[in-house]
């Protein structure tokens, strides 16, 4: 798939550029949009006292970004961590953040009509972090909110309410 | 092509603020009795440069305003007219007005026309003389007659002698007349003094008064004028018998009256001689030969702007930067620091045979980087004079409101720190200063009565202290009044008791809703301001100490790191993690003894140092880390202080010092309890700084229940 395809079928179908990436045996698709880079895994500073699918921080060229493990975080997948271990950087809502998942696999174009909406079960999402399941050819991709996923007080990313 | 004149807007209104501010410090300083030509030729100078400026960007309504101001001004500085305290008014009333019309050019903001109307009528009829000169009012600033010259360079020391025989005192005067030039004054009680203008030091003076009498007997001053008014030698004569009972306002415990105490307080700008000198260098008095550095420094600047403006020819010596630019320079040089000690790591394990040039051309690198790092670093400080010149009117505005008289005294203006810092301790400042004259300093009737001078004074000092900077607000007023906030506090449903020590006491002020204050004005006394001001403070990183006596007076200083952005840390690690903690908040380091370490009530260890109970906080505890020191005695725990208070840190390891970049958790993620910050270390990694202060406060209560459990 040559970038120039895509994106013209970007503007003309107004369809939308998802990430897909997989987390155990599911494939999700992200707004390839809040995608800043990908990179390899690498350690960790542990922050204490913090939710386990919080990895700790790292250093992004001289700024310090949380890294979440999804695995953790929704039970799919057992989390190993390898050379081939990837780290999808997210750009979400100015603040820099890492995300890691099994693997990343390409970028993909869906229109409109290509994105059903979500059933009310079936994935280890709940139904609010989700923009539907879209489909190409064969895959099926759950298309995660990741704007919203990111900054719920579930994932405790982000003080919502200052702090007292 | 057309110019885009708008860009230059900007540039003017800047400008005009800045001239516009200089004019105010001018007026504020300025001696009515007798001013002094200069300080009203640099007074014109900005009416007219901002008169100018005004004309060339069309802007007529200010420039009519400073026409009529410089017509008075311009009459009074060739002597054709006196000036008077009423002309410093209507001089300080356009000002306001000027900044006024200002501000509705800027940001379109409100401009009371009739306000502009009423300040060009005045100043209209005080040039024409229509309005009879008032009494002449002294201002609040003590000053003196201009005096003879003596040589530049030379001190001049005022040694008060005890009861002698007349014989010794000629001796002395004709031993210290080989030394400089020597005069007698007597004082009461058939005591002399000598005044004595040398180039020798204070202790060649004393070695030569040693011969004759105890040097302990001596009382010497460096620089108190001949001819100051009687007002001043009453202050003077005063503070030295408030000396002389032992009682130090600025540390109620230094009652040594030593001579050379005395003095070093004077250098250090707490005692209450040195600031008459920088009154009067700042009043513009033409000053004595034994000029202060400060007053030095204060004139000089005054010449350099004057020949600056008089010299538009000349190229500007600053330039305007954003301060983004800055910000981003700094982040890059962070980044290079992180690069530069990556590259000394991995250099380390090389050969130094083999690898000679490549080795000393890091090292090299490692010297340029932290020269850089300091210059850019430096881009960033300011001078505390950029806040401390905006009280000067304050104080006179609100102690001429409130009806007091306010001696207004700052120190160490030009002590530097960071521009972020700066910004932030304006509100705080103005808070304490204001507090300081509404409650600390008397009425001057109550002044009067008490034995003081009716003008109370107000100190505002900056300083370095390691590698923080204390700012000190200290006023000679009434002091705070423990019974008072005891009850008051009491009254708030705050835990207090009567066995409190007179630090706890005043931090009890700091308490939310907590105002002491008999009525509430319009400048104080709502309870609000003193929790905001320790908040403020300590989200910098600083903190607030206050000393107080009843009747003496109250100090609150403030405490802050120089520059948020790099910090001197030491490396700590415990299990397979490395933390950094603050090196300010470390006061050592020890291996503790098994037998010291005690067990309270299932709540907690303590640690017996040095006879002294503290609260043992077991770092991999609080962080659930893996460590290899379980066991006190098998770690090594650092002994930290914060808020005058201490606790013991158990770690595994000390592994190093060295200055860190401190980089903000929040920016990305959130708050962590116990955790200040983070930097990256010389491998790329990212390392943790420790919140000491939170830890150090989570660990009161252990200390409260060791008190209680072990103190008999």
């Amino acid at each position: 798939m040559s970038i120039t395809q895509t994106t013209s079928q970007g503007i003309e179908g107004a369809g939308s550029e998802y990430l897909a990436f997989t987390l155990g045996s599911e494939e999700y698709g992200i707004d390839i949009l809040k995608v800043q880079e990908i990179r390899g895994y690498e350690a960790v500073t542990r922050i204490a006292n913090a939710p386990e699918f919080i990895k700790g921080v790292i250093n992004l060229r001289g700024i310090i970004i949380p890294v979440v493990d999804m695995r953790i975080k929704f039970n799919l997948g057992t989390p190993t961590y390898d050379q081939f271990t990837v780290v999808i950087i997210l750009n979400i809502a100015g603040r820099v953040m890492g995300m890691v998942v099994d693997s990343v696999s390409d970028v993909t174009t869906l229109t409109p009509d290509q994105v059903k909406p979500a059933p009310d079960m079936g994935s280890a999402f709940s139904t609010d972090y989700l923009i539907g399941l879209g489909t190409v050819d064969d895959r099926m991709l759950i298309l995660v909110d990741i704007d919203r996923l990111m900054s719920s007080a579930e994932m405790g990313l982000i003080d919502n309410k200052l702090a007292a | 092509m057309t110019i885009d004149i708008s860009q230059f807007y900007q540039v003017f209104f800047d400008e005009a603020e800045e001239l516009l501010a200089e004019m105010e410090r001018l007026l504020l300083g300025v001696d009515v009795a007798a001013p002094d030509s200069e300080d009203l030729n640099a007074i014109f100078r900005t009416a007219h440069s901002v008169k100018g400026g005004a004309s060339t960007f069309g802007i007529t309504d200010m420039s009519e305003v400073t026409h009529v101001l410089e017509s008075l001004l311009d009459r009074i500085r060739k002597g054709e007219m006196a000036l008077t305290s009423q002309h410093v008014d209507a001089f300080l009333a356009a000002k306001d007005t000027l900044k006024m019309q200002l501000g509705g050019h800027r940001s379109g903001a409100h401009v009371d026309q009739d306000a502009v109307a009423n300040v060009r009528m005045m100043l209209h009829d005080l040039s024409e003389g229509l309005v009879p000169a008032a009494t002449i009012v002294a201002p609040s600033f003590l000053h003196a007659e201009p005096k003879a010259q003596t040589g530049e360079g030379a001190h001049r020391y005022k040694i008060e002698l005890p009861v002698v025989e007349q014989r010794d005192v000629n001796a002395l005067v004709d031993e210290l007349g080989l030394m400089g030039r020597v005069s007698v004054t007597p004082l009461e009680g058939g005591r002399s003094a000598l005044i004595v203008t040398t180039h020798e030091s204070l202790d060649d003076i004393v070695a030569i008064c040693s011969f004759v009498l105890d040097p302990g007997d001596l009382k010497i001053f460096e620089a108190p004028a001949l001819t100051l008014e009687q007002r001043a030698i009453e202050a003077r004569e005063r503070a030295r018998i408030e000396e002389e009972q032992g009682y130090g306002f600025f540390d109620p415990a230094d009652d040594t009256p030593a001579a050379s105490a005395e003095l070093s307080d004077d250098e250090r700008g707490y005692g209450f001689f040195q600031p008459i000198e920088e009154i009067r260098a700042l009043a513009g008095i033409d000053a004595p030969a034994p000029k202060s550095t400060a007053a030095a420094e204060v004139v000089e600047a005054l010449e350099k702007k004057a020949s600056k403006k008089e010299d538009k020819g000349a190229e500007s010596s600053s330039i305007r930067v954003s301060v983004e630019k800055v910000d981003q320079l700094i982040n890059l040089i962070g980044e290079l620091v992180i690069t530069q000690a990556m590259i000394e790591q991995r250099s380390s394990g090389l050969d130094p045979m083999l690898h000679e040039r490549l080795l000393s051309s890091v090292s090299q690198l490692t010297r340029n980087t932290r020269e850089l790092q300091e210059a850019v670093m430096s881009i960033r400080m300011m001078p505390m004079d950029f806040v401390f010149s905006r009280f000067p009117r304050m104080v006179r505005d609100l102690a001429g409101k409130l009806g007091k008289k306010v001696d207004f005294i700052t120190h160490g203006a030009a002590t530097e720190l960071d521009k972020g810092l700066i910004e932030r301790i304006v509100d705080p400042l103005t808070h304490l200063v204001r507090n300081s004259i509404d409650h600390g300093i008397e009425m001057p009737q109550a002044r009067a009565a008490a034995g003081k001078s009716e003008a109370g004074r107000l100190f505002l000092s900056a300083g370095h202290q390691g590698g923080n900077i204390v700012i000190e607000v200290a006023d000679d007023g009434a002091g705070l009044n423990r019974e008072r906030i005891l009850a008051k506090a009491a009254q708030n449903g705050l835990a207090v008791s009567e066995s409190m020590s007179d630090a706890e006491v005043w931090q009890l002020i700091f308490a939310p809703g907590f105002s002491t204050a008999d009525v509430v004005t319009d400048v104080s006394g709502r309870g609000v301001g003193m929790d905001v001001v320790k908040r403020n403070i300590t989200s910098m990183g600083g903190s607030v100490d206050i000393r107080s006596a009843r009747g003496f007076g109250t100090t609150i200083s403030i405490s802050l790191p120089l520059t948020l952005a790099i910090l001197d840390g030491m490396t700590i690690r415990c299990g397979e993690e490395i933390y950094i903690l603050p090196l300010g908040y470390v006061v050592e380091s020890l291996q503790p003894r098994r037998e010291d370490v005690r067990e309270i009530a299932g709540r907690g260890q303590v640690l017996k140092v040095r006879g002294e109970y503290l609260p043992l906080i077991a770092l991999h505890g609080v962080f659930g880390i893996a460590s290899r020191a379980v066991e006190p005695s098998d770690g090594i725990v650092v002994i930290l202080e914060s808020e005058g208070k201490r606790a013991a840190l158990l770690i595994d390891d000390l592994v190093g010092q060295q200055h860190v970049v401190v980089k903000n958790l929040e920016s990305n993620y959130r708050k962590v309890p116990g955790i200040s910050g983070a930097t990256i270390l010389g491998d790329g990694g990212v390392s943790l700084i420790l919140d000491v202060a939170a830890l150090v406060r989570a660990s009161s209560p252990l200390r409260q229940l060791a008190g209680e459990a072990l103190a008999s």
